[in-house]
């Protein structure tokens, strides 16, 4: 029951051979006994989960029912849940119970989704290992001493330990690939602007996206067909019309001209994801595509840029956290300074005060030019690069990680060498492109992600491109031990 | 770029982020480790280019001028640290 896909239990719930309230109490079941060990949730909705199976157990009896109706997904917890605890990992928001939905949880409500819960992640999404949330390191299900990935390390987990068949997560230097490539799940990062920021509780406005994880390219195509759309509540969302993600999964390859960029293969790549990259592409040669080297001569500049850039935009984003309105507030404040002060600095961790801190700097008059504006200039370097090879070639492809999944506390006294961590997915915010992860196989033991990187609103090629590398290959099929 | 304490106090208050004293030497030193690995970017020439801002280049939309939200006051004051007739409360602010 568990290994199943969306997709196959779509066709179950259509068939009858089980009920979305069955479906439903077995996942709530498993969470319960196995996620002590994972700690990939944060709230379960047991409740309003069981209503939302009733429901759509009705609608699907009636015949009136959605494609996505009694499938159970779970929320990453900076997704706006009405009524339901919405703490983006953080202590400020432990007592935030959202007033509102995000649109991304109205558009799966309306489509007859079973919410099971919300997931773990890095505290305000700053992060790409799990380990700052205010709940706890997520644990990695492929070997408990590892990190998930961040920060969406919670879904990341909880997919990959079959504690729910999908879940959504967000992207804003990585947040999406990175957990599914070290937690051996495909995810996709949609093109700015393709899904609503609506009720996503935002880190840096002009690089957020939110985007589905699962255990297959359909199925992150089935649920990025109820996530993607226009909604006039986000000024940044384009009014561009949604293609069927799912009836494009089986166009043929022949002809796709893939680029496989020579920084991505520096020696900062572990030698053997190199091997296990290179042996996913030429699995694509034998469909048909041709592979030629390109360039992307500032993909490490992608760093320091990203680096600026974030902090800056966060900085700003998460000033409105002041203990007034909603959050966090400290106890018996002497003046509305000390109130503004004691509320951040308690309410925050560590991660967050520190990149708060690092944008304000780079805002601050006599630093603006240096550093904000450049890190902007370079970004536009950064996207015409880009730009020029996909005049070449149709899609990017590389590793998603330098390394495999690290061990939990191994990089916590070095905030700088966990950035270096997203050296292969920053880039891809910065200029705005989507991308996908998809995993290719295993390094001693661990999972390891294959990117592929598209033009501006190829999801739906993306899609089809990793749905025929998973019909010819197995790795999105594996389990960790146990499981 | 190096830091010193005083930066990191100047800062800390600009962000209304209290720090803990203990915490001041660690903030100090990992600030000045993230800006060091920013100032790679000041050996990259980026004269007559455009900041990139949104990475479509899009333009606020406009909408027509007309109402289109309800007073939901209630229902958000409702998660409030602290409310009174429709007003959020803090600390005194004029001396």
């Amino acid at each position: 029951m568990f290994d199943k896909t969306l997709a196959e239990l779509a066709a179950g719930l259509r068939k009858g051979d089980f009920s979305s309230v069955e479906l439903t109490q077995a996942y709530l079941a498993r969470i319960k006994t196995e996620d002590s060990r994972y700690n990939s949730f944060i709230t379960v909705t047991e409740e309003q989960a069981l209503e939302q199976a009733k429901a759509a157990d009705a609608a699907i009896a009636a015949g009136n029912a959605g494609a996505f109706a009694g499938l159970p997904i779970a929320h990453k917890d900076l997704f706006c849940t009405q009524g339901v605890r919405t703490s983006c990992g953080s202590k400020m928001l432990d007592n935030f119970a959202s007033p509102y939905d995000a649109t991304v949880v109205a558009r799966f409500k309306q489509a007859g989704a079973v919410m099971l819960g919300k997931t773990n992640m890095d505290e305000f999404a700053m992060g790409s290992s799990n380990e700052s949330s205010f709940y706890g390191a997520a644990r990695n299900p492929w070997d408990l001493e590892r990190v998930p990935g961040g920060s969406s390390g919670g879904s990341g987990a909880a997919v990959a330990a079959r504690l729910t068949p999908a879940a959504t997560g967000s992207d804003t230097g990585g947040s999406i690939r990175q957990p599914a490539a070290l937690c051996g799940i495909t995810g996709i990062k949609p093109t700015y602007g393709r899904v609503s920021r609506y009720g996503m509780i935002a880190y840096a406005s002009s690089l957020d996206q939110g985007g589905p994880m699962a255990r297959s390219a359909e199925d992150c195509a089935m649920m990025l067909n109820v996530m993607a759309g226009f909604d006039p509540m986000d000024s940044t969302c384009l009014d561009r019309e949604v293609p069927d993600y799912t009836a494009t999964l089986n166009a043929p390859l022949s002809g796709l001209k893939i680029g496989l960029p020579t920084e991505y293969f520096s020696d900062a790549l572990d030698p053997q994801i190199a091997e296990r990259v290179r042996a996913a592409v030429a699995e694509f040669e034998k469909l048909g595509a041709t592979v030629k080297e390109v360039s992307l001569p500032r993909t490490e500049l992608s760093i320091p840029a990203y680096y600026i850039i974030a902090p800056a935009e966060a900085s700003s984003n998460l000033s409105r956290f002041d203990g007034v309105r909603y959050g966090y507030r400290c106890a018996e404040p002497k003046d509305l300074e000390d109130m503004y002060k004691r509320s951040r600095g308690e309410g925050f961790g560590a991660e967050v005060k520190r990149r708060i801190m690092v944008g304000t700097y780079a805002l601050c008059a006599g630093y603006y030019d240096a550093y904000y504006n450049k890190a902007q200039q370079i970004r536009r370097l950064i996207q015409q690069d880009f730009v020029r090879v996909l005049e070449e070639v149709d899609v990017i492809m590389g590793p998603t990680t330098p390394h495999p999944a690290f061990r939990i506390g191994e990089k916590n006294n070095d905030p700088v060498s966990m950035y270096m961590e997203d050296i292969f997915t920053l880039s891809l915010n910065l200029a705005g492109l989507p991308g996908m992860s998809v995993p290719c196989g295993q390094v001693d033991g661990l999972p390891v992600g294959l990117q592929i990187i598209g033009n501006y609103f190829a999801e739906a090629k993306l899609l089809n491109i990793a749905h025929q590398f998973q019909q010819v290959t197995d790795h999105h099929k594996q389990a960790p031990a146990g499981i | 770029m190096s830091l010193d304490r005083s930066d990191v106090e100047r800062i800390a208050h600009l962000a209304r982020l209290q720090i803990d004293e203990n915490d001041i030497p660690s903030y100090t030193e990992n600030l000045s480790s993230i800006l060091n690995l920013i100032d790679q970017m000041q050996q990259t020439d980026t004269s007559g280019v455009e900041p990139l801002a949104n990475p479509l280049d899009a333009v606020l939309r406009l909408r027509e001028d007309l109402v289109s939200e309800g007073n939901q006051r209630e229902q958000l004051q409702a998660v409030a640290p602290a409310v009174e007739a429709g007003l959020f409360l803090v600390p005194k602010v004029i001396e």
